[in-house]
């Protein structure tokens, strides 16, 4: 006691920059005239004290920043900043020292900053908690011996410090089970309901007829440890859904469209057919169209899964989803909104999703089961007793309510909570985040595994494959070439080359033909890097570009895709635990042959549309198999909705992750064959919690029955059973 | 059994304190970030006063 406000103190500078940070930001928010920046950005990859002290240090040390707080539990950081400031100079700022950082909508994630609901049931735990302990001070004296007017006091005082905190504390049952009665359903909280205000009643009744049994210890101690399974069960879903919101939050989606000359920048929703929209290199294309003007290629892996960038030009149509790689284009929109293949994607999604028949959790079988019975036994005790006793109402009201305190689900409250705040911080901890609370249950009956490739099993991004066998002066050229470039294959060739320590050639005039390639003049010579039928090459299959050297045969670099890391291990570590593996993709025959033998997977298809993904998924599904789909593109959407459970990595499309019940934050592909492990064990966790429960159940209702059960008896099963259940969860390994 | 007469009040008053004390703690956004909290006492920075 002595010992808290003096660490409290001590620990207060340290903890200081939120306690200013906070209130200035409150300040703000009320309205202060020249707003300052409130940033607020995502950290992935941070998770130690290093990461924290990191990172704050380097926005501190940015100009114009006032304040920068690190959350490690939501993994994002708050940053007050003069209004110069931008998320990009930040955002800047720590990929310099290493840290991935995307930018948030602060509006977005207002609700889950300031966790209003998360902090009430902690309050709510608080005062049951207080309570608990007062009332339980005073029970012991009355359970070691207290007799007649002394008992009675110790009980009224009881009464006055349970009464209350049962009315505060236990709203949250209260106010479900009211919302269940009035649809017709008796959930789990109608019988918590019942026990708490049963107990408290009959105390209140037994007390004043200086009864020796009052039940204000076991009223709100069933409201505390419910309120904790409660909590841990919030918690769980707030992280999941911050962080899904988080996801949500990075894309923020805008045009740029040419009216009457000046260029305006419009939010996406609001294109009509007809708009000239201009896209930037680098830019993804937000509404079906035709090129009017400018020469460019196109990436359409996220939409097709083709690695292959594709040539557009004007009267080239140009499908939503698409990224502009090299020029700059004018497109005349021809279909925006509902009309778009994007939206058609997004029908196919919302048809995946209502074929695919809603999965009843654990807890809620548990629930249908247990409500009615623990009504029915209770009931059944009261009329027996009512006859037994020749009508002595006390009597058997007394053991009706001790029947109900007894069964009440504390342990069952916190069998299912406690295990999965358990599995998905470990999952959170190894980069996956957990967007649905039952996918953990899910994931558990996976047998079928489906890959796609193009940014799922590879990266999505190039790597030259045969710079070695080049000629070192042509190698030094095209470096020369690639690093004034700004296409993807030119950018991963000119990184592959400085990493191989080539020093690029003097090449002048540089310019870049949109659509086509880069060109310049190598002393007297004229040299271009691009696309096949430009420099005179053979085109071939494979993703490649060419160099041409006036006077030379044209070369070709061919490149792979790199593999993400942990792929082979995911894939090895899948077929260990017996699962039947799938690639398949929408890229051509050559390059899901290669990928597929690379990583000895047997089953794989090649060129797939959209719609043949969501059908083999649907197929696999109707042949009672449980499907785990991990993909992200929109050519994976569907299936990722119509799969038994999916996921997707964080650099997948908006659609793909909204789609999908798990999202991996990292790159690395690893943690989802452990998400399966871990999940398996889960479930035989929360198995083994509801034995425990039932096991409680079956020991203690006969006692209750008989009318033997005391005060003391249920306070030492109720806390007995939810200590036993909590470390039991607590195991997971 | 005159004992009772204080130390009742006393025990409730200083559970009391003990529940104010949580109330400030959770007001003042000290559970927001407990995994932060754990590491952040191994950070080596600090000053000895707030600051303003």
């Amino acid at each position: 006691m002595t010992a808290s406000p003096l660490l409290s103190e001590r620990a207060s500078p340290s903890a200081c920059p939120a306690c200013i940070a906070a209130p200035s930001a409150e300040r703000l928010a009320a309205g202060a005239a020249p707003r300052d920046a409130r940033l607020i950005l995502s950290l992935p990859t941070a998770h130690c004290a290093v990461c924290i002290t990191d990172v704050e240090r380097a926005l501190h040390r940015h100009p114009g920043v006032r304040s920068a707080r690190v959350n490690l539990t939501m993994k994002r950081v708050s940053v007050d900043a003069e209004p110069q400031v931008t998320a990009a100079d930040l955002i800047g700022t720590l990929d310099r020292i290493g840290y991935e950082a995307h930018e948030l909508d602060p509006g977005l994630l207002s609700a889950t900053e300031t966790d209003k609901r998360g902090r009430d049931l902690l309050m709510r735990i608080g005062v049951s908690g207080f309570a608990m302990m007062n009332i339980m001070l005073l029970s012991i004296s009355v359970w070691s011996g207290a007799e007649a007017a002394t008992r009675d006091l110790f009980h009224w005082i009881s009464g006055a410090i349970a009464l209350p905190t049962v009315l505060f504390a236990g709203q949250p049952f209260f106010a479900s089970a009211w919302t269940a009665l009035k649809a017709g359903r008796l959930g789990m909280d109608f019988p918590i309901s019942l026990a708490i205000v049963l107990a408290s009643s009959i105390s209140v009744f037994e007390t004043m007829h200086s009864g020796h049994h009052a039940y204000f210890d076991a009223a709100v101690m069933l409201t505390f440890f419910l309120l904790v399974g409660r909590y841990l069960d919030y918690r769980t879903r707030a992280v999941a859904r911050s962080a899904a919101e988080e996801l949500a939050a990075l894309e923020v989606p805008r045009a740029t469209i040419l009216r009457d000359g000046a260029e305006v920048v419009v939010p996406v929703g609001d294109l009509v057919p007809g708009d000239l929209v201009r896209i930037r290199p680098g830019a993804r294309i937000p509404a079906d169209g035709e090129v009017v003007e400018g020469t460019s290629e196109t990436d359409r892996s996220l939409l097709t899964g083709e690695s292959l960038p594709v040539w557009a030009g004007p009267g080239v149509v140009l499908s939503a989803g698409e990224v502009n790689l090299t020029g700059p284009l004018t497109l005349r929109v021809t279909a925006a909104g509902r009309d778009s293949s994007l939206h058609r994607m997004a029908d196919l999604v919302a048809a995946a999703e209502s074929a695919k028949n809603k999965y009843t959790s654990l807890a809620e079988r548990a629930a249908r089961a247990y409500s009615p019975l623990v009504h029915l036994l209770s009931f059944s005790a009261f009329g027996f007793w009512m006859w037994q006793t020749g009508g002595d109402l006390r009597f058997a009201v007394n053991i009706s309510a001790a029947v109900l305190i007894i069964t009440c689900p504390c342990a069952l409250g916190l069998a299912v909570p406690a295990v999965v705040t358990a599995a998905s911080g470990k999952l959170f901890r190894s980069g996956l985040l957990i967007k649905d609370g039952t996918a953990l249950e899910r994931l558990a009956e996976v047998d079928t595994v489906v890959f796609d490739k193009t940014g799922t099993l590879t990266m999505g991004a190039p790597e030259p494959e045969n710079l070695a066998d080049l000629p070192p002066e042509a190698l030094a050229v095209a470096a020369a070439l690639a690093e004034a470039s700004g296409h993807p294959l030119a950018r991963a060739l000119a990184e592959s080359a400085r990493a191989l320590g080539v020093v690029p050639a003097s090449v002048q005039d540089l310019r870049e033909v949109p659509g086509y390639g880069i060109e310049g003049r190598w002393g007297d010579v004229r040299v271009r890097l691009g696309r096949a039928d430009w420099i005179g090459a053979e085109p071939g299959t494979v993703t490649a570009t060419h160099l041409s050297i006036e006077g030379q045969v044209p070369l070709s670099i061919r490149f792979a895709d790199r593999l993400r890391p942990g792929a082979e291990q995911a894939v090895r570590a899948f077929a260990a635990q017996g699962k039947q593996v799938w690639l398949v993709s929408g890229d051509v025959q050559g390059a899901v042959a290669d990928l597929a033998q690379r990583l000895g997977i047997a089953d794989w298809r090649a060129g797939v549309l959209p719609q043949e993904k969501a059908a083999l998924v649907r197929d696999l599904t109707a042949a009672g198999r449980h499907v785990l789909m991990v993909g992200d593109g929109l050519n994976d959407t569907a299936a990722l909705a119509g799969a038994h459970v999916s996921v997707s990595p964080a650099s997948a499309l908006d659609a793909a992750r909204t789609a999908s019940d798990i999202v991996l934050l990292g790159q690395d592909l690893t943690p989802v064959a452990e998400a399966v492990r871990i999940s398996v064990k889960a479930r035989k966790r929360i198995k083994e919690n509801f034995g425990i429960s039932f096991l409680y159940n079956v020991i203690a209702v006969p006692i209750a029955l008989v009318g033997l059960a005391t005060p003391l008896a249920a306070a030492l099963a109720m806390s007995l059973s939810s200590i036993t259940v909590s470390l039991n969860a607590l195991r997971l390994k | 059994m005159e004992a009772l007469t204080y130390s009742i009040p006393i025990s409730l008053l200083l559970g009391g304190i003990g529940l104010l004390a949580f109330f400030w703690a959770l007001r003042r956004g000290q559970f927001d970030d407990p995994k932060g909290d754990s590491e952040r006492i191994l950070s080596t920075e600090f000053d000895d006063k707030p600051k303003s």
